[in-house]
Parts: C-alpha cells; structure tokens; sequence
C-alpha cells in the first residue's frame, strides 16, 4: 500500500521536526525590536514538507524495489521505477555517449563567439578554465585518491606569477604560461612533501590550511602583491605580437581557453590511461599493495601533486589575462570547494564527466542569476542528492579496451584481425564469462 | 634454535654452517641460498612478535611457514618485504650466482624490483581496476614509460604497453584467470581473487615468492590446483618459494622443508616428515597433553 499508516506517521514526524526547525528563522520576525510571530508560513511549510517526505519514502522503494510492494504486488508506480532503471542502465551502458556530448559541444563552442554577445563569450571563457581546473584536480582527487582541499593556491600561484613578473619585470603573456606552470608544479612539491605519509581527513586538513596559508600570504605582502587590492592592468595575451581591439582580444582569449582546456582534457585522459596513470590508480586502491608491486609511494604521490597542479597554474594565468584584474577575492576556500564540487559530480576519475560538470557547475550560477539567492541552497542540495543516488558521479570513468596478442593476434598481422575484434568488441560489451558465444551470436 | 632435532643433521645445509658468510658466497658446498635470515626480532611495543628468527631458502626450494595463529608469520613475511621494519637482525637476498644484498632499511618497492614478490593474506588486489589491470600493475617497476611517454604515445611507450598486456595475459593463462581477464577484480570469487594475487606477484618478475595463506578460502579442487601451480612455478620458472599455510595436507605434500613458529620464535624445522613427528611441533598445534 502506498498510503500505509507507518509511511504516514514517519511522514508526520518529519514535517514537525521540520517545523520546529525552520521556526526560528521564518516563524519570528523582528519588527521595530518587536517580535512578530508568523505561525501560517511555517504550517505551510510543513504541509509541504510532508507531501515531500511521503513521495520521498515512496520513491526509495521504486527506486530500491524495482517497484514492488512488500506483499510481492506491483505498485502503481513500477513503470515509473523500471523506465528511470532502464534510463540510467542505457546511460552507463554506452560508455561513448559522454563522448559524443563533448564533441556536440565542442562544435557549439567553436563557433559561439560569433553567434553570441561578448558577455556569453566571457563566460564561457572562464567555464572553460574551470574545465582545466577540474581535470587538473581529478588528477590529484579522482584518480590518485588524494583529497585535496586547498586547489585554488595554485590557481591563485598561476595568475599571481603572471600578474607580478609582468607588473615588475614586464614579462609577456606566452613567457609566463611556462613559468607559472612550472612555478606551480614547483609548489605541488612543497605541498607534497610534507604531506607524503598523510592519508584522507589529514591530508584534507593540511592542504586546506595550505589554501589559506597561500591566500593570506598574497592579501598581506601587500607591497608586494597589492595586498586585497589585488593586481590590475594586466595585459592581455598579444596575438603574434599585435595587439587586439578589446571585442577581438575576448574572442582570442575565449578561443585560447577553449584549446587549452582541449588539450588538458586529451593529455588527463592519456596520462590516466598510462603506466603512470595506472600507478596513480593503484596509490588510491591501496597503499601497501602498490607498493608490494614495487610502485614508489613517494615518486609516485610527488608526480600527482605535481601533475595535477601544473594545470591550475595554466588556467591562472589566462585566468589573471582574461580578467587583466586578480584578487585574492577569486581564490577563496569556496572556489577550492567547488573545483572539488565539479570533479565529485563528473564522477571521480572520469574525464568526461568531471569536463561536463565543470561546464554545467560553472556555467549554472550566471544563467540562474535570477535564484541567485538560492544558489548555495541549490547547489547543497544537487550535492545530497548526487551522494544519495548516484555517488559514482554522473559519468563513471571509462575503462580502457587492451587488446592481448593472444587473443587479438599481433597487430596488422592478417585480415583475419577484423573478424576476431568484431568479436572481441561484443565481448567488451557483453559479459566476458560467456565469451564464445556472444561471438557466435553476432558471427 | 630451541631444538637441536634430527632434522637439522638431515639437512645438508644445516643453520651453523650457513651462518659464517651466507651473503659472501663462502659456502662449502658451493650453493649459496636465494634468502637468508639472520636473528630476525620485531617488537610492538612490549610484544615481541619474532624473536631471533634465523631462516634460508636454497634455490628452486618450496619452504613452507608454518605455526598456530599469532605466531608471527605474516609478520615474519613483512618484516622480510620491508613493509615493518626489523627491531633487530639482518635480511640478505640475491638471484642464484649473483652477488647478495642487504634488504633491511630499504624500502618496499625497492625490494620489489629487486625480485621478491609476495601475496597478501588478507586479499589486497586493485579494486577498481580489472583483472588484466591489476597484473599489469604488477610490471610497474620492470617497465619505465613515464610521462611525456603517456601523453604522445611514442611507439616505444606504445610497445611497452603492448608487452605489458599480453605479458599480464599470459600470467592470467598460467593461474587459469583467462577467461576473466575483463572482469573487475572485486567481482571474482576469493579463490580466483588469490590466484590474481599470485599472477599480480609473478608479474613483478620475482626469483622468492612469498605466498600467505593461498589455499585459505578454497574449495579442495582449488587447493589441488594452487599446488600444481606452485610446483609448476618452482619447475619452470625456477623460483624460490615460501609459504605461509594452515593446510597441513598442502604444506606436507608440497614443501622440501618446514620451519615452525610459536610465539615469534622458531621452534623447529626440517623435512615434512621429521616436523610431522616432532614432539615440540605436535605440542605447539595440540597443546600441553600427553596423550597427543
Ligand atoms: N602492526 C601490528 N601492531 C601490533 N601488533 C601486531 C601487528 N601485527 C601483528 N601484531 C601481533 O603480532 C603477533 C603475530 O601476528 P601475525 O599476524 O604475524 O601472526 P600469524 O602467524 O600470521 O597468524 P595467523 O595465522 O593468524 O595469520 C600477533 O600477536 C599480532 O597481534
Ligand atoms: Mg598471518
């Protein structure tokens, strides 16, 4: 029964808690130092959250049960259950269709700047640093396994040496690209190394403080840095030497940052799929056993930091040339968090997903400008959701297809190489226990 | 130490000889051991968990660990791996004919690559990754594309890769995980999970295999399996073996000889036969009785 007593009692209860709850805050009002009880809201309120709470029980046992009722009847609502069951399976069972979002995207976004207003064209630009960003973090959280909290102090080492060495010693935008990724990588080693024994919650705590130890250190050498005022007049990147007219230099910046965030999302996806990356996977599995394999710890937990940090350094700096203006305002704890926020949604790991949450997370706050009030609510609440349902992510990371000789024979050693794949790709998508015959089926 | 036993005299190569010069190559019968472990003490605070274990290993020899629980095997095996480090003693280690190394202080991975390769008794495999994945890690360190090789794909990276998988497949092949070389490591059953660990092992290219516990968690059809498998390694591969097992049937058909533990020390060894009639043995796994 959809309706039973239990399923209504639990309902109730939830709605009061909730009502005493929120009383505080939307039951009493403080008018003229008088406080002025409004009982009404916070009833309507609870109504509501009481229908909420019962379609909430009801849908964990769609979602749970397939749609069955405890005494084995089909619920009035199992098409509803089945048909999200198949939506999702069809999702994750075409590993590609990730794939074929980002190159539709990437069409779209080839050609926006020139069916779109400068104000869109900015804000892609710097969805599409976030798309860096992510991936760089998915390095360091998705695949090594190393929480890391305080992602923006690269950011803010990559725009800063841009912002400085050209302020003081007049360096140029493509100079400074390499040296900020070097200077970055340069700081993932500090923070590495002290944090090379540190594990979960510590190595979260460490590298927070290392966030703010950066942001503070930049708001209070201000003769140096220019303290919270921060940097301006930072100059755009030149195009061969000439400088741009302001519309063409944020078409050219906006074209910049989508190439760059090209390349960061084809070199994450190689390195992933490397020896590298697969030592890297290993540290996140298990410590001791990577190292029973002969993985180096140290070595292997450095080039995570490192690799995963050159890439903030990147997006500082175009950050700090699409901006010509940085403070210490843009690199706050909360930008750490949602760097983070974007590669746990994507899917931790995965390239494809963490791009596009990168996109949507980035992106959502300048199209929803009209509940911007509620965004933080919103947001926490996509997030519970997420870990609730679907705490893989949106798009699990792909698994790579090996191709063993002795199964595929050698490459292009014959034309009977066709033959043999096309089973072998019904294996991929089949189940490997029962390999002969899937090939057969499809033979 | 603590019994001077018929077993010992059996020996060819009995303790006392071995400990004048194991490392140097001095031996009198010309056979130098592959492992040789001199006093080995590990404490834990007040709890001494070895104590003054001596213990070699001749080439090609399947050596069997055993003892009641907690008698300090598997830490015996870690201290030896480099994942503890020894309160006291020393560890020395080399191919056959190659000149020997001392492997306390160094670490885990080192000793790796240097070729002693273990299992874990609690299953640690990949649990994200495949099968296949997880014997590749496994040639981690006999492999070296690092990451320029990654991101353009060079050839010689490209190759590597592809020996690297079909050397996985092939150690798949020997353990019998082949057909479930796609599947995910935590989907298979724990027999099979063991014998991944084995694979994962061997793909380190070891000359001393240290296997804990194996055959715990498999059916009798398996164990029979993992003990030709085990023969099959020491035969064709020439590696050395030391396991850990509570399968009295499996150690005694299996292993040329036994060292026995209780309480962190070594309590006896010698020939299956000789330890399957030792008293002090017989005490250590039955208890203080007379009528054992
Ligand atoms: N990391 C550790 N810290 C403290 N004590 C430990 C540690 N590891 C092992 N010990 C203790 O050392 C003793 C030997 O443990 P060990 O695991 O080596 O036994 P074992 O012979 O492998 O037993 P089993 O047959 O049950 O695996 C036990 O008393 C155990 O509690
Ligand atoms: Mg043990």
């Amino acid at each position: 029964m959809f309706l039973s007593a239990k399923r209504l009692f639990r309902s109730l209860m939830v709605s009061l808690w909730f009502m005493c709850l929120v009383f505080p805050i939307m039951g009493i009002k403080i008018v003229k130092k008088v406080a002025v009880y409004s009982f009404d809201s916070v009833f309507y309120l609870g109504i509501g959250i009481f229908f909420a709470s019962l379609a909430w029980a009801w849908y964990f046992e769609v979602y749970l049960q397939g749609g069955m009722e405890k005494d084995g009847k089909k619920s009035l609502f199992a098409p509803v259950g089945q048909c999200w069951k198949k939506i999702t399976t069809k999702i994750e069972d075409t590993p590609s269709a990730g794939k074929y979002t980002l190159l539709i995207l990437l069409v779209v976004f080839s050609i926006l700047p020139f069916v779109s207003s400068m104000y869109q064209t900015t804000i892609f630009a710097l969805a599409f640093l976030y798309v860096m960003l992510a991936l760089g973090l998915n390095i360091v959280v998705g695949i090594a396994g190393q929480l890391v909290l305080g992602y923006a102090a690269f950011y803010a080492i990559g725009a800063y040496t841009y912002a400085l060495l050209n302020q003081y010693l007049g360096f140029g935008f493509w100079i400074c690209l390499p040296i900020a990724g070097f200077v970055t990588v340069i700081a993932g080693f500090v923070l590495a190394f002290p944090v090379l024994k540190l594990r979960g919650d510590y190595l979260a705590i460490v590298t927070l403080g290392f966030g703010e130890i950066v942001r503070l250190l930049i708001t209070n050498f201000s003769d140096f840095t220019g303290g919270a005022k921060g940097v301006s007049n930072i100059p755009r990147p030149s195009f061969f030497g000439m400088e741009l007219s302001p519309n063409m230099n944020t078409i050219y910046v906006y074209y910049l940052a989508l190439f760059a965030a090209l390349i960061t999302i084809v070199v994450v996806a190689r390195l992933k799929d490397s020896r590298v990356g697969m030592a890297l996977q290993a540290l996140k599995d298990d410590e001791i056993a990577s190292e029973a394999m002969g993985i180096d710890l140290r070595k292997t937990k450095l080039a995570a930091f490192a690799l995963g940090s050159c890439w903030a350094g990147f997006a500082g700096v175009l950050f700090a040339a699409r901006n010509s203006f940085i403070s210490p305002a843009s690199f706050t704890f909360m930008d750490s968090v949602m760097i983070l926020s974007m590669v746990v949604l994507g899917g931790m790991g995965s390239i494809t997903g963490v791009a596009l949450a990168a996109l949507i997370l980035a992106l959502m706050p300048e199209y929803l400008r009209a509940f911007s009030e509620y965004r933080m609510l919103i947001f926490g609440l996509v997030m519970v959701l997420m870990m609730i349902f679907r705490p893989q992510g949106m798009i699990p990371p792909s698994k790579r297809k090996y191709y063993p000789s002795a199964l595929f024979g050698k490459k292009g050693s014959g034309k009977n190489d066709s033959a043999q794949k096309f089973s072998a790709n019904t294996i991929a998508h089949g189940n490997s226990l029962n390999e002969s015959t899937e090939g057969e089926k499809h033979a | 130490m603590h019994s001077e036993n018929k077993a010992e005299m059996q020996n060819p190569t009995s303790a006392r000889r071995k400990q004048n010069g194991a490392h140097s190559g001095s031996q009198n019968d010309g056979v130098q051991p592959v492992l040789s472990v001199k006093s080995l003490s590990k404490n834990f605070g007040g709890l001494r968990a070895l104590n003054d274990v001596d213990m070699h290993i001749m080439p090609g020899e399947i050596v069997a660990l055993i003892g009641p629980n907690g008698a300090g095997k598997t830490t015996f095996f870690n201290c030896v791996t480099g994942i503890y480090l020894p309160t006291e003693g020393e560890v020395w280690a080399g191919r056959q004919g190659e000149p020997h190394k001392q492997l306390n202080n160094i670490s885990p991975h080192h000793i790796t690559s240097f070729g002693l390769a273990r299992t874990f008794q609690n299953i640690r495999l990949f649990s994200s990754m495949t099968v296949l994945e997880n014997v590749m890690v496994g040639r981690h360190c006999r492999t070296k594309s690092n990451v320029l090789g990654a991101i353009f794909r060079n050839p010689a990276s490209r190759n590597e890769e592809q020996e690297t998988v079909d050397r996985a497949y092939a150690l798949l092949e020997e353990v019998g995980l082949q057909d479930l070389w796609q599947e995910s490591a935590s989907n298979l059953p724990y027999g099979a999970q063991r014998r991944l660990e084995i694979a994962r092992a061997l793909a380190t290219d070891p000359f001393l295999l240290f296997l804990d516990e194996p055959a715990a968690g498999m059916n009798p059809q398996e164990t029979v399996e993992l003990k030709k498998l085990v023969l099959r390694l020491r035969d064709k591969l020439g590696i050395s073996i030391l396991l850990i097992e509570h399968d009295m049937g499996m150690v005694m058909s299996l292993s040329d000889r036994i060292y026995v533990m209780e309480y962190g020390s070594r309590i006896a060894y010698g020939k299956p036969e000789d330890i399957r009639n030792n008293p002090q043995v017989i005490r250590a796994y039955l208890g203080e009785s007379d009528d054992a």
